[in-house]
């Protein structure tokens, strides 16, 4: 099995944006092969990972629609629905079609056009993803949300304020990032106060609908440095699924597809949460960095919101952890926000983030869709 | 199973009588799911169903929702509740019927004949049953 190297990368701004879908992609994958210096004749297979662009805005055969727009034509291509997760979904479809030696350039593609929709129509797609019982009594991804913070809060005996600490840490960590929709410290009574949204959790505990775009570019390892001085290399990679139906787990703190995946990927890169450096995790809600950091073995069962409240998670902690923001801070274009987490690892392990840099050989990162129901998780290791 | 299982796709039914069923599924190990599924652990299929009305539960925990999609009610108070049925644990999901919930409160399934309103959201409203039961406590 060919070892897989991602060779470029970039993103789009991330927020209220005027372009649309088929904008968006091209922007973000226009800007990814001049990253690289690598011509749009040169890719064999392009993948692009979104949810819901049909849905959201009528437009579906978007990756033929991004072939053409990028003049990659006749390249191989397909679309990456994994609801969430439809960016790590398409990491490892992208890194599968390398390693397998189906093509010697790929080209992954993430993106979703959401703003022009209103908060209400948006979860209402997302939601779409539930199944028939749970969609009938009106759930959505928040209120499974606030089901298990409750649930985590009064299990482990953790404080209300545990949570909002995620959101001041992963603002202030936005500020840094020039592509995140809100770069604006809030503190933490901020978040304490701001309205109710699934009850405990309120606003401030929730990431922004977004439009966006982010892009990487893979090849053979054995061909990397044709390309590019520094560059990073996928050592593990994992996904696994969940329950459909949610309430069917035997413990509504544990998300199943976060330690299955982990597992599988610390497995194939022969490493253990000890020696990752720097973590991009699925901050939907602010519940899920405790319950992802705990299931990826980063920290114990229950204890999560510890390592929260001391700092350990801090830019300058122990283990960073979503120093781009987060979904929090960042946005969330559910198709792109996959590749951007592992956009910022592959920053990080090149030693190419910037005011964000943080002292990372080995980054994770962790995509989550539906609420746990589908996970990706991919580790990476610079090689400069 | 019989034929009316295997057509309403684990959702809930009438029984033969018309009245309302919550109907949860049990497969050949003795678990009991809620919905059914058509395969259960270890890919067996279900051999009976199970009407949860005729039991009580106990709130795992709750939330409410104030930012609802369209034809939700708002606020949309939800609770994971859990089953005992003979020693057996089945948990279920449901709109809850009162404006006060707790952790621990034992609750009844009370019917309702329109959960949300099936022409206000994205989803096609023939493809699946609109009614179910909402979780009311017990004084």
């Amino acid at each position: 099995m060919e070892r897989v190297a991602i060779i470029g990368a970039s993103m789009t701004q991330f927020g209220q944006r005027e372009e649309w879908i088929r904008g968006l992609l091209a922007e973000a994958g226009g800007a990814c092969l001049r990253d690289a210096g690598v011509s749009a004749d040169a890719v064999d297979h392009l993948y692009v990972s979104n949810m819901a662009s049909g849905e959201f805005e009528g437009q579906t055969g978007v990756p033929n629609a991004l072939a053409h727009d990028l003049s990659a034509v006749p390249a191989y291509t397909a679309r990456i629905d994994q609801t969430s997760s439809s960016g790590g979904a398409g990491v490892y479809a992208a890194w599968q079609s390398v390693a397998s030696g189906a093509s010697e350039m790929t080209l992954l593609v993430g993106g979703e056009k959401m703003t022009h929709r209103s908060t209400s129509e948006a979860t209402d797609v997302i939601a779409s993803l539930t199944h028939p019982v749970e969609y009938k009594h009106g759930l959505t991804l928040p209120s499974f949300a606030g089901l298990t913070a409750r649930h985590y809060l009064d299990t482990y005996d953790a404080p209300r304020e545990s949570l909002g600490k995620v959101a001041v840490k992963n603002h202030r960590n936005g500020i840094d990032n020039p592509h995140a929709q809100f770069r604006k410290e809030v503190d933490l009574d901020t978040v304490l106060d701001s309205p109710i949204v699934a009850d405990p959790l309120r606003l401030y505990d929730f990431c922004p609908i977004t439009d966006g775009s982010a892009a990487l570019l893979l090849c053979p390892e054995s061909v990397a440095r044709e390309y590019a001085d520094d560059y990073a290399v996928i050592t593990g990679i994992g996904g696994a699924t969940d329950t459909h139906v949610v309430h069917e787990r035997a413990d509504p703190t544990t998300m199943g597809g976060v330690v299955n995946s982990a597992e599988v990927a610390y497995e194939m890169a022969d490493v253990g949460p000890d020696d990752i450096d720097v973590a991009e995790l699925h901050d939907m809600f602010t519940i899920l960095e405790f319950l992802q950091s705990e299931d990826l073995g980063f920290f114990e069962k229950g204890e999560g919101w510890k390592a929260v409240e001391e700092g350990v998670t801090d830019r300058d902690g122990e283990l960073p952890i979503n120093t781009s923001g987060g979904l929090k801070s960042k946005g969330h274009p559910l198709g792109a926000s996959g590749v951007a987490q592992v956009y910022e690892i592959y920053k990080q392990v090149l030693g190419d983030a910037g005011p964000r840099q943080v002292d990372a050989e080995t980054g994770l990162a962790c995509n989550v869709g539906g609420f746990g129901n589908c996970v990706t998780t991919a580790i990476l290791e610079g090689r400069q | 199973m019989t034929d009316e299982h295997d057509t309403n796709g684990g959702e809930d039914a009438d029984d033969t009588d018309g009245a309302p069923v919550m109907e949860a599924y049990r497969y050949p190990d003795g678990s009991i799911t809620y919905p059914g599924h058509p395969y259960g652990p270890g890919g067996q299929e279900p051999t009976e169903t199970v009407d949860l009305s005729e039991y009580t539960a106990e709130v795992v925990t709750w939330t409410t929702s104030t930012a609802t999609p369209p034809g939700v009610r708002e606020p949309n108070t939800i609770a994971i509740v859990e089953f005992d049925v003979e020693g057996e644990p089945v948990r279920a999901i449901g709109q809850v019927a009162s404006e006060t919930i707790d952790i621990g409160d034992d609750v009844r399934p009370v019917y309702c004949e329109e959960l949300r309103d099936p022409e206000a959201g994205i989803r096609e409203p023939a493809s699946q049953e609109w009614d179910g039961f909402r979780f009311e406590p017990i004084e």
